[in-house]
């Protein structure tokens, strides 16, 4: 099996704290991932209750992942004012998805097993992957990002996999208070068994490389240029990483949270309408 | 005697010297007197994105040798509109008006997946009626979107009667679809729940009559075009692209089932109930444009099948689903000033009660929360898998919006299939693959 190309940066000496941490604790709980979620170990937990995730309490499971979401209070986005309508103290935690249980229902059971044998055979330590979650008929496999591109390999090469098709690679940004606030999600298809998952990695927004899948599936090229431009992940070792939408002089990265939103001036006093970001938010 | 030369390098792009050769700028003149004859014949053309052959903002830049393409490459983005990022903004309803506008031939299949997906979400369903309207509204538009890939993809190769005919064919498909959805285009009629308002009371008929005109006309496509000798040697062995190619690049709808993989959405994956209906996945082994082409001409037959069986299957019933925290509250009715919010059920709301007109107003302006998580929801769009991966935090807006488009990925199929032919060929791939570029932009 090859190594993945261009993820030694990645692979070899981790930066940033929040990172590193969530891969010890990824390390620490092989085994975790074949039998969908077991008693939390001290390092999860801890990771688990990081200050900004502290309103996702664990339901059960392992809890790998950081919280996808942010944390609300109060209501119509009221900050620091005398708000005396009571909304004022109402504190919603972040949402953070729940690993699932073993048994996770319909085919994934058997498809789990599978995977975890492929990965055995084909020497990828399970703790690749970090936790599983199934929600709404769909099957999620969070992932350890140095593992991506071997993952990919697997899921396509596989006998019992066999996902011929990558639907759709795309980010997701979940606001600028989320540790790990980056993810990337990959879609698999596979059209043997008729099957769909989706891989997610998160990363950290100071460091957010991740390899690239192209070499097993030549159609993430554009998906993960389109990544690259709106959300400033960086694929190591994609071909030819550049704009795909923006012009190739864009400054930032339109689709991450805090990219800043054009306000519209308007001719009295200076007053400006702000931009849809600022405006008092009902959600 | 001045050389042409002389004028071109005063002009904004002058003739410079690379690494790899002098590099000469060119619009236009004579060959011969542009460089002298120490040069090979590689030549770097840039075609679009304002060009009539490009199928819209499409840009390609094309190295070719003589006549033959050795090395093509798109460039996109022409068309961006941040459709994705603007949903962000606005409530999971709004988001309706946005990604109609993105595949804008393929108005419908947008708004479906994108409904699916927010009902996937929300854990409702559409009722029954919503969701043979549903289907028999994207078969309609599937139809119209079809004839625009023919229409425009015969004028880019010189069958102009091919584009008249289509567009002429078109305009019954869009006329169809302004009397039942109020627009032609962009109708944003399917909502999260259901439809925005019931079809109007003889839609049955029309669509009947419809049936009937598209039955008589399509067969004269045949005639035009399937077996005139220009369009076949035109497209018969161009823009070959075999099954591994296809599902290396990740191309989807017609063209992987032109490589004789029989994959459709509405088959593998049943949504809206297609499963009830009785219609054929039309495959081809040759997976060239000629194949393209006559999948796409099978799949308007089928899609009149469909559409005549929804006809008869659509019960009397609601378009929205029952809860109140989630349906749409308002009713639509033509004014005086044309169409608007139904006076008649305006007063009913401000008169029943205090509450029921809070409720009104907080669901208009503030929306539904979406219970936190993510789902993707892959439906079959004429160009192919057009997936919606939805974000929810549990607020009233989206997280992210990301739309696996077809036509984006499909596009990525343009140099496989024209390097190493000629540059002619290069219009039929493009076109054989059928890019919407306010799709592929978003």
């Amino acid at each position: 099996m090859t190594e993945p190309t261009g993820t030694s940066k990645d692979g070899a000496e981790p930066t940033g704290g929040p990172q590193s941490s969530s891969e010890e604790s990824g390390a620490a709980v092989e085994e975790h991932r074949a039998r969908g979620g077991e008693q939390p170990e001290a390092g999860e937990t801890e990771r688990a209750e990081d200050p900004s995730g502290n309103g996702a309490a664990p339901e059960g499971g392992t809890r790998l992942v950081g919280p996808a979401g942010r944390e609300r209070a109060g209501m119509f986005g009221v900050r620091g004012t005398g708000d005396t309508s009571g909304f004022g103290g109402l504190r919603l935690p972040a949402y953070a998805p729940a690993p699932a249980e073993r048994p996770f229902g319909g085919w994934f059971d058997e498809f789990a097993d599978d995977f975890a044998d492929a990965l055995d055979q084909r020497g990828i330590p399970r703790s690749a992957v970090q936790q599983v979650t199934v929600d709404r008929g769909e099957i999620t496999f969070y992932v350890q990002r140095e593992r991506v591109l071997d993952l990919a390999r697997t899921l396509r090469d596989d006998a019992a996999l066999r996902f011929e098709l990558c639907s759709s690679v795309s980010g997701v940004d979940y606001g600028e208070d989320v540790p790990q606030r980056l993810h990337v999600t990959y879609h698999l298809l596979s059209m043997t068994y008729r099957r769909r998952i989706r891989l997610e990695v998160a990363l950290d927004v100071d460091d957010p490389h991740v390899p690239s899948v192209v070499e097993v599936y030549p159609t993430a090229d554009w998906h993960e240029r389109e990544t690259w431009d709106m959300f400033g992940v960086i694929f190591d070792g994609h071909p030819a990483l550049t704009r795909i939408l923006m012009p190739d002089d864009w400054d930032g990265h339109p689709q991450r949270k805090d990219y800043p939103l054009g306000g519209i001036p308007v001719e009295y006093k200076g007053a400006e309408i702000p931009p849809p970001d600022e405006r008092r938010a009902y959600s | 005697m001045t050389d042409i030369r002389d004028e071109v390098s005063d002009a904004y792009a002058p003739e410079r010297e690379t690494t790899e050769g002098t590099v000469y700028t060119v619009t236009g003149g004579d060959w011969d007197t542009l460089i002298d004859s120490e040069h090979d014949d590689r030549i770097v053309i840039n075609m679009g994105p304002q060009h009539p052959s490009t199928h819209g903002v499409l840009r390609l830049v094309l190295e070719l040798e003589g006549e033959t393409v050795t090395q093509a490459r798109s460039v996109i983005g022409y068309l961006h509109t941040g459709i994705e990022k603007n949903c962000e903004y606005r409530t999971w309803t709004q988001g309706v008006t946005f990604v109609t506008r993105m595949d804008y031939l393929a108005p419908l299949f947008n708004e479906a997946a994108y409904c699916l997906a927010v009902e996937k979400l929300l854990g409702v369903e559409a009722p029954r009626r919503a969701q043979v309207a549903r289907v028999l509204l994207m078969e309609l538009n599937r139809i119209g979107s079809h004839l625009v890939c023919l229409a425009t993809g015969g004028m880019e190769l010189g069958a102009l009667t091919g584009m008249t005919a289509g567009f002429r064919e078109r305009e019954e498909v869009l006329h169809l679809l302004e009397y039942l959805t109020g627009l032609r285009m962009n109708h944003a009629f399917i909502r999260p729940g259901g439809l925005a308002q019931d079809l109007p009371e003889d839609w049955a008929e029309k669509v009947t009559d419809f049936i009937k005109v598209m039955r008589s006309r399509l067969p004269d496509y045949d005639k035009l075009l399937t077996a005139q000798p220009i369009w076949r040697q035109r497209l018969e062995g161009v823009g070959y692209l075999p099954l591994d190619g296809c599902l290396a690049l990740g191309a989807t709808g017609p063209i992987l089932r032109s490589a004789g993989l029989p994959w459709d959405q509405r088959k593998v994956e049943p949504y809206l109930g297609y499963e009830e209906y009785d219609f054929e996945v039309p495959t081809a082994t040759e997976a060239d444009c000629y194949a393209r082409y006559r999948l796409r001409v099978a799949e308007m037959h089928e899609s009149l099948k469909i559409v005549e069986q929804a006809v008869k299957k659509m019960e009397p019933g609601p378009v929205m689903v029952e809860d109140r925290k989630i349906a749409w509250p308002a009713q639509l009715s033509i004014g005086s000033d044309g169409m608007g919010n139904s006076l008649e059920h305006v007063r009913k709301i401000m008169g029943q009660s205090m509450e029921s007109l809070i409720h009104h107003f907080k669901l208009v302006t503030e929306g539904f929360a979406v219970p936190a998580g993510q789902v993707y929801v892959p439906v079959e769009s004429p160009r192919g898998e057009l997936g919606y991966h939805l974000v929810s935090d549990g607020g009233t807006r989206p997280v992210r919006v990301h739309v696996r488009d077809p036509s984006f990925v499909n596009l990525q199929t343009m140099p496989a299939m024209s390097e190493g032919g000629m540059v002619a060929d290069v219009i039929a791939a493009v076109a054989s693959i059928d890019p919407v570029m306010g799709g592929v932009d978003r």
